[in-house]
């Protein structure tokens, strides 16, 4: 392998990883403040067709995001209702979630399938930091969206450990009762990171029919959204690991791509199973590691809370 | 005066209500649980630089008034009057802010925290980005001028228990409380932790503070007390002044009887070992070591207390015993065989029976009813079962009758045992263990929380096990009832044996030496 096609590679991992960071971000919040959100994939499906729908009536892609954002924290704001106010179980509420937005997904955009979209986001080189060997034309020779995910996870890695804000987060997924007892209300930082990773999911989502394929069809996140839930194991609740861990996962999909218009002789179903594999394998090993380091989830993460229950 | 021109008695009520500036008043209050009257139209106030105690059995409504009062539970009838003016907590952060601070029955604590990051949880006078460094010397001087000495920078999971309750009271003091509640502080404290307490609430109160401690010991009652208020099945009976408060007046308000304590030793005690670690040593769960050489012997009808503070190897010397807990070295035998590695479903069929630390968590099953948790040993028995199935009749016969003889206070069979009081639960899971007709028994804290009613109940049914010439060992932190119950006393500090003393010989400076880690006294 050459290093162009190398290089090419690389830049690809980071397309590829920015739709499953943007998600692990939000479900990154949403279980730091205990509320487990397995509708990743839903919202993401929910956020991309919206996100298209909206970019191809206005030829204007950030419209098409903001939308998608929209919509991912509405569907999010359901979960929040279930399983906050309503206290329902945070695993089936998820997973009625990600059915729902399948569906729901491919019901609005039946008629979009396959459309072209004529404006989607470019690459734009940054000047003087793509010049840098390497990392340049992987990491500053992007779009728009990847330039906005790194900021995002240092704003989110700042809010989470070094802000008053991202102090009352943690507690909230911790022990909310404890929270609550010093004056924090757990039930409102609790819907709103919902809501937030929610909103960051639908972004992922609508990145994936702007930018990465960028078109419409049925199922179009075809499981990124499970891996974004894996990977906030992964990234151990940290954003700043959740950045490496997606281009991970995104150089495993840009690898199976290469190898295939390489005509490198291995089945192509093989190719397109190895990130489901890799997470899997991932999961184990994670979580032997954390089980030794004793990184454990969120106290609370999964369990309702309720003021006046023993 | 305005006062003045009022109707004589009007103006003696107004001038009695300036004169006694209540810091707190809670008028009628009336709290209702499904099923449960908690509070029925209760009274209580607390005056400036006063110590209040609030006394009752297990279940009066001493920690549902005082959630009231701090804002976590909305009262359904009733009026709280903080300084003179009517007050609604919508939350904990409103009473706050009233100035009141309340430290839990459980710890409200976040245990992956830093003892500054939960002090300073939900203040929102510091500034938004955080700069610890600051904050922590800040409480490192503020700690200091209150006398309670915290590291604001240590974790808390690394916190024995005294050192967190010292931060739950500095969380309240640094929010600016002047009303402090202590719901049962010294529960889980040793005498010298509970003396320190003391005299920390004493200065808190001569500053000018309210401070209400709730306690089940009439002894601590009668030391700090200026006023006492008791509360009976979710009623306040009586307040009482500093001169009125004695004990037996104190214990027939509670109950509405006498309470007699009596204590009958052993006089025949076995000769058979039931019991006997060798050189135990085992790993704690933070992977250091737990246990270090432990060996001593359990007989036949004999009480076998273990003193020490809590989290000096208790849990795991338990946890040992019943294999709940791989050991490193040494070996465990029980009746002469030798069971280290047994599984607790061996240790059960050797008539082993554990009575844990944790009755919610690990003794009983928290959502299901009575008849599950009391079955749950037996259920494999040939005599409950019906092929494949479980006998319901039989079960549910059998449960009657121990609720019955274990006089346990339970609405239905059905209903999850969570809802029980501290006192029926302890009855609940000394009821199935005892019912197995064990050789051994080892009983963790067996009275923790429990009013004086309910632990002479349990003692009763200790020794009355014990007469049966089962082996007990109890494990205990409160020396009282070590002294009371056992028949030798070994104590155990930092995962050691330090002592062992027969309990006719024993002295409560001696014991409290040896806690703290001086070995003296030989074996015997
Ligand atoms: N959150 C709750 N939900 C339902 N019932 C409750 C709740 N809290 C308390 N109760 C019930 O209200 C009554 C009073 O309980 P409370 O905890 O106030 O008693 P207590 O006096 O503090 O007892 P203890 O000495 O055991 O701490 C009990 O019957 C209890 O079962
Ligand atoms: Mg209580």
């Amino acid at each position: 392998m050459n290093h162009d096609i190398f290089i090419a590679i690389l830049a690809t991992a980071v397309t590829a990883g920015t739709p499953i960071l943007y998600a692990a971000l939000g479900e990154i919040l949403t279980e730091r403040a205990g509320i487990l959100n397995l509708g990743v994939e839903g919202m993401m499906l929910v956020g991309a067709v919206c996100g298209f729908i909206i970019a191809l009536n206005t030829a204007n892609p950030w419209y098409g995001i903001l939308i998608a954002m929209l919509a991912g924290g509405a569907v999010a704001l359901i979960h929040a209702l279930l399983t906050i106010t309503l206290k329902a179980n945070q695993v089936v509420s998820g997973l009625a979630l990600t059915m729902f937005g399948t569906g729901l997904s491919g019901y609005i955009g039946k008629s979009y399938v396959g459309m072209p979209l004529p404006a989607p986001f470019h690459k734009i080189a940054l000047p003087g930091l793509s010049n840098i060997p390497v990392i340049g034309p992987v990491f500053f020779n992007q779009d728009p969206m990847v330039y906005l995910s790194y900021i995002l996870v240092a704003a989110l890695w700042f809010l989470t450990f070094k802000t008053r804000s991202g102090l009352h987060l943690r507690a909230v997924g911790e022990n909310p009762a404890a929270a609550d007892s010093m004056g924090v209300n757990a039930f409102q930082i609790r819907y709103i990171y919902v809501v937030i990773g929610g909103m960051l999911a639908g972004i992922g989502g609508a990145y994936l029919s702007l930018y990465y394929v960028p078109s419409w069809m049925e199922n179009i996140t075809a499981g990124r959204g499970w891996i974004a839930v894996a990977l906030v194991i992964f990234a151990t609740w940290n954003p700043v690991n959740a950045l490496w861990g997606s281009y991970l996962f995104g150089g495993i999909d840009a690898l199976g791509f290469r190898l295939q218009t390489l005509n490198v002789n291995v089945s192509p179903y093989f190719l397109k199973m190895l990130p489901y594999i890799f997470t899997v394998v991932v999961l184990v090993l994670v979580t032997k590691r954390n089980m030794v380091k004793r990184i454990g989830s969120p106290q609370a993460l999964g369990l309702p809370y309720d003021r006046e229950e023993r | 005066m305005l006062a003045d021109a009022l109707p004589a008695t009007i103006a003696k009520g107004l001038k009695e209500s300036m004169s006694n500036s209540y810091l707190v008043e809670l008028k009628n209050i009336t709290k209702k649980f499904p099923g449960v009257i908690a509070n029925d139209k209760v009274n209580f106030n607390v005056k400036k630089g006063e110590i209040h105690a609030l006394l009752g059995e297990n279940g009066s409504g001493k920690s549902t008034l005082m959630s009231i009062l701090s804002g976590l539970y909305r009262p359904d009838e009733g009026e709280i009057i903080i300084n003179g003016t009517r007050m609604v907590f919508k939350s904990p952060r409103h009473a706050i802010s009233a100035g009141i601070g309340m430290v839990h029955q459980h710890f409200k604590l976040i245990d992956s925290f830093s003892v500054a990051e939960n002090v300073i949880l939900g203040d929102d006078r510091i500034p938004r980005v955080l700069n610890m460094k600051e904050i922590e010397k800040n409480l490192a001087q503020l700690s200091l001028r209150y006398g309670l000495h915290i590291n604001p920078a240590s974790m808390v999971w690394q916190l024995s228990v005294g050192e967190k309750q010292r931060v739950e009271i500095v969380k309240m003091l640094y929010r600016g409380s002047q009303v402090l509640i202590l719901d049962e502080p010294t529960a889980v404290l040793t005498p010298q932790e509970t003396d320190e307490l003391f005299r920390n609430i004493k200065e808190m109160a001569k500053s000018g503070r309210g401070i209400v401690v709730i306690t089940h010991k009439l002894h601590e009652v009668e030391q700090i007390a200026d006023r006492v208020t008791v509360l009976r099945k979710g009623n306040s009976v009586a307040t009482l002044e500093r001169d009125q408060i004695n004990r037996q007046e104190l214990a027939r308000l509670m109950v509405g009887q006498e309470i007699t304590t009596q204590c009958k030793r052993n006089t025949r005690p076995g000769t058979q070992k039931v019991l006997e670690l060798q050189n135990v040593s085992c790993l704690n769960d933070l992977g250091l070591s737990g246990l270090k050489n432990i060996t001593f012997e359990v007989h036949s009808g004999e009480i076998f207390g273990i003193a020490g503070v809590a989290g000096n190897g208790q849990r795991e010397l338990a946890e040992v015993i019943y294999g709940l807990r791989k050991i490193n070295s040494g070996s465990i035998l029980v009746n002469g065989t030798n069971i280290t590695g047994y599984s607790p479903r061996q240790m059960i069929d050797c008539g082993v029976a554990l009575v844990p630390e944790d009755r919610l968590g690990t003794g009983l099953i928290p959502n299901l009813g009575t008849i599950d948790n009391l079955i749950l040993k037996d259920y494999r028995k040939e005599k409950m079962n019906r092929g494949p199935f479980i006998n319901w009749q039989k079960a549910k016969q059998k449960v009657s009758r121990l609720v019955d003889s274990f006089e346990v206070k339970v609405s239905s069979l059905e209903a999850p045992v969570k809802l029980l009081s501290g006192g029926n639960l302890q009855r609940l899971l000394l009821a199935r263990e005892i019912s197995s007709k064990p050789q051994l028994l080892i009983a963790v804290y067996p009275v923790r929380g429990l009013d004086i009613k309910a632990t002479e109940a349990i003692h009763e049914l200790l020794m009355g096990q014990r007469e049966k010439g089962t082996a007990i060992l109890l494990i205990s932190e409160d020396l009282d009832e070590i002294c009371k119950l056992s028949d030798r006393i070994g104590v155990l500090s930092n995962g050691s044996i330090t002592g062992i003393i027969s309990s006719d010989q024993a002295d409560i400076n001696e014991i409290g030496l040896l806690m703290m880690g001086e070995t003296g006294a030989e074996a015997i």
